[in-house]
């Protein structure tokens, strides 16, 4: 087995809770990896008695599982509507003339994914962004460019 | 075999007893979501080394919130056996002067404080010259029910749970209630479900408990895709205690044999904390077989989805938690029939849950007693926006808008005025601000074209493009359209297509009736409530704001201005 499928395995026989499926089994190899390598898509049909066809139908369908390495970090921005009220198309923009992105995605030297967010649940410290998975609220488009600054001055912490 | 329930109460008393009037003092700092993103983590960690560096000995609990959430970072300090005073917007600077002064020098800062908590039981004179908390217009509104813990005990100490109250209801449910007496006491209560279609809960657990099947479930929906609504997250995060001992109750009303609580991937603070609550709950023998010595046996689980909106519609929740791609069912037939892997199944939303125990001990006349009609008990409302108070609030039902958003809230920011508040969701509606004499009640507000739905309020003020706005609803339907069926896959589209070119000021006349007829359609021919009400966020701001629509198709122009400016959605929509 070579480190990836050990890991793979290990992710998905891990899994402590009593209800154990594809989805869930998706979860687990996200949490340890960081995305779903072709690999895990064979490992999790095997494990489930399901075709690959099946797990790659509910892989595709959630949007929090993506499919090549992550990049170093990743910077998400809410678009919901009480950011939206507040100024978050203003932060999308200097958040992402920070990463040299036009859109939504990974920059090309994988330094930085940037995540459009439904809405972080922070609501009320509209707008709101998170770095590497921590909130920021009652950011404007200057403290955002700042915060993406600052996290790419930060190594990596790989997945 | 765990200790009874009367010496876990009484450890439970000996250690809240400790923590309020013991030797040290208590210092409590609010870490929801809310308060992280205010930087309520690093506040905490703050606090722990200035103590350190000070040589300070304090008690400090990583706590949930009081829904104030304009003034997060949050803290209180509480002297042994005094009252609790809480300083708003604290930062690093701050912290150390609390710290030395309050906790050290037990004189509290009275130039920072946002106010007290009188402590029942404490005989304290209240600090001087700081105001009482709860005359703050936050808090006036309130009747705490769902949420009376909240803030007040550590998500992660089922102790303080039980201290205040914790698994009475449960306790006098199995011992002086029968199942069908405990589903008598919701019935008396007149609750109505609080995840949207505010169904009556009573009615819902009496299909279940009908149901002579041995194997059912009882699902807690904890999905909460709503943008602007963070309540159900914010009860796992604040008292998970009260959910865990609602979704028990309802397991021996409906004879339910295990329950299910559902909660979005990602969300670490409420999934960790409502995890502790289950696990704490198994180990004093709340939760698996012969509970608390009755013949009642029941377990619970929590089950976590992938980033999907419509994962939250009843029939999806059961999908995704399968393992599927979460696409509501057919039905009939229904859940209390064909539910969970096929088993007779009754779902229900988080704050329709955490409401069960104060009614079980309270009774349901008590409930009913407060409200408005039949909208009976409160109303757990998120309030953002540009508005003075942003936060959280649990209000009674029959309560006025006016007094919601101009008192509780303090009226919009920077001296704006209010232009509308969207409801309920973005499938709710908006609300035009000649509305606002309106009262909170599911009738009324859905008569005006809205929805209390799940509680969430968002205002906005004039600067605010209806236009632009309801494109952003209709783009966030768009995306999270699951895809299903036809009329809501493909009319989503169409709307943000037409959407799209009213705010390029682009659009024709033709352009409205053409969205009114793909309404049609969608409301008629969708699958789910989606669909079915999709269309709410585009008729409800013609509704009130046909004007403004006129004036992109018309005359040409955004009156805000809104729509000359960059826009941005996800890079491709879902499916
Ligand atoms: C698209 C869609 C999304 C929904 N999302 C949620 C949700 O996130 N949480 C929730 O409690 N109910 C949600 N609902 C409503 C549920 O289908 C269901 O009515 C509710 O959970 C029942 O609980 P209640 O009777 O306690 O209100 C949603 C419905 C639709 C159509
Ligand atoms: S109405 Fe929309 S969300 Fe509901 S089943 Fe149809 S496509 Fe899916
Ligand atoms: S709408 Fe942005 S955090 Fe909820
Ligand atoms: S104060 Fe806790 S949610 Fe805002």
């Amino acid at each position: 087995m070579s480190g990836l499928e050990q890991r793979i395995h290990d992710a998905v026989h891990g899994q402590t809770q009593p209800t154990v499926t594809v989805l869930s089994s998706l979860l687990a190899v996200e949490d340890e990896l960081g995305y779903i390598p072709k690999e895990a898509l064979d490992f999790v049909a095997g494990f489930s008695k399901a075709t690959v066809n099946d797990v790659w139908a509910v892989a595709s369908f959630y949007p929090n599982f993506r499919f090549e390495p992550p990049a170093e970090h990743v910077v998400e921005v809410c678009w919901g509507a009480s950011c939206h009220l507040v100024g978050a198309m203003g932060v999308f923009k200097s958040v992402l003339e920070a990463a040299g992105l036009e859109d939504e995605g990974d920059t090309l030297d994988k330094r930085l994914t940037v995540r459009f967010n439904t809405c972080l649940g922070a609501c009320s410290q509209a707008p709101v962004m998170s770095m590497d998975h921590h909130l920021a609220g009652r950011v404007n488009p200057e403290i955002a460019g700042k915060n993406v600054a600052r996290l790419l001055e930060q190594e990596g912490h790989g997945e | 075999m765990a200790s009874s329930f009367l010496e876990i109460g009484l450890e439970a008393g000996r250690r809240w007893q400790k923590l309020t009037a013991g030797d040290r003092p208590w210092i409590r700092v609010g870490t929801a979501l809310c308060g992280e993103a205010a930087g309520a983590f690093e506040v905490a960690a703050a606090v722990e080394s200035e103590l350190a560096s000070q040589g300070v000995s304090a008690e400090v609990s990583r706590v949930g919130c009081l829904g104030l959430c304009f003034a997060e970072p949050l803290l209180d300090v509480q002297l042994p056996g005094g009252h609790r005073v809480f300083y708003g917007n604290v930062d690093p600077t701050s912290v150390a002067e609390i710290v030395s002064a309050h906790v050290g020098d037990g004189a509290p800062v009275t130039a920072m404080a946002l106010g007290y908590l009188a402590q029942e039981g404490s005989d304290a004179p209240v600090p001087d010259g700081i105001p009482d908390l709860d005359q703050h217009p936050m808090r006036v509104w309130e009747n705490r029910i769902a949420l009376k813990n909240a803030g007040n005990i550590d998500p992660m100490d089922i102790h303080q749970y039980v201290a205040n109250g914790g698994y009475q209801a449960l306790h006098k449910a199995l011992t002086d209630l029968d199942p069908q007496k405990t589903l008598d006491e919701v019935k008396a209560s007149g609750l109505r479900g609080r995840g949207g279609a505010a169904f009556p809960t009573a009615t819902k657990w009496s299909f279940l408990a009908g149901n002579p099947a041995t194997e059912k479930y009882v699902l807690c929906n904890c999905e909460e895709g709503d943008p602007g609504a963070f309540n159900d997250k914010n009860i796992l995060e604040s008292d998970p205690g009260t959910l865990v001992e609602g979704v028990i109750i309802a397991g021996y009303a409906t004879g339910a044999s295990k329950g299910y609580i559902f909660i979005r991937h990602g969300h670490n603070g409420p999934i960790d904390r409502c995890r502790a609550a289950v696990d704490q709950a198994r180990e004093l023998g709340f939760l698996g077989e012969n509970i608390m010595g009755s013949d009642f046996s029941y377990e619970i689980e929590i089950a976590l989805t992938g980033d999907s909106y419509v994962a939250g519609e009843e029939s999806a929740l059961m999908e995704a938690i399968e393992g599927k791609r979460a696409m509501p069912r057919f039905r009939p037939p229904f859940p209390a029939q064909f539910g969970l892997f096929g088993k007779p199944t009754n779902i229900n939303n988080v704050k329709t849950l955490a409401y069960i125990p104060e009614i079980v001990s309270k009774g349901g006349e008590w409930f009913a007693g407060i409200g408005h009609d039949t909208s009976t008990g409160t109303v757990i409302l998120c309030l953002t926006g540009p508005l003075k108070y942003t936060g959280m609030v649990e209000v009674p039902l029959g309560i006025n808008l006016k007094d919601v958003i101009y008192e509780a809230a303090g009226g919009m920011r920077d001296g704006k005025t209010l232009k509308l508040l969207q409801t309920g969701g973005p499938l709710g509606g908006v609300l035009g601000a000649d509305n606002i004499d309106l009262v909170l009640d599911f009738e009324i507000l859905r008569d005006a074209g809205a929805i209390v739905g799940a509680g969430g309020i968002i205002a906005a003020d004039e600067t605010a493009c209806i236009v632009d706005l309801t494109r952003s609803l209709i783009a966030f339907c768009q995306y999270e359209s699951c895809g299903k069926c036809f009329p809501c896959r493909m009319g989503m589209s169409h709307l943000l297509e037409v959407l799209e070119r009213i705010c390029d000021l682009e659009g024709t006349p033709d352009d409205l009736t053409l969205m009114r007829s793909v309404g049609e359609n969608m409301q008629a021919g969708s699958l789910c409530g989606h669909g079915q009400l999709g269309f709410n966020p585009v008729s409800s701001a013609l509704r009130y704001f046909g004007p403004e629509f006129d004036a992109h198709i018309i005359d040409r122009t955004c009156p805000t201005g809104t729509c000359l400016t960059p826009r941005f959605s996800p890079a491709e929509s879902r499916r």
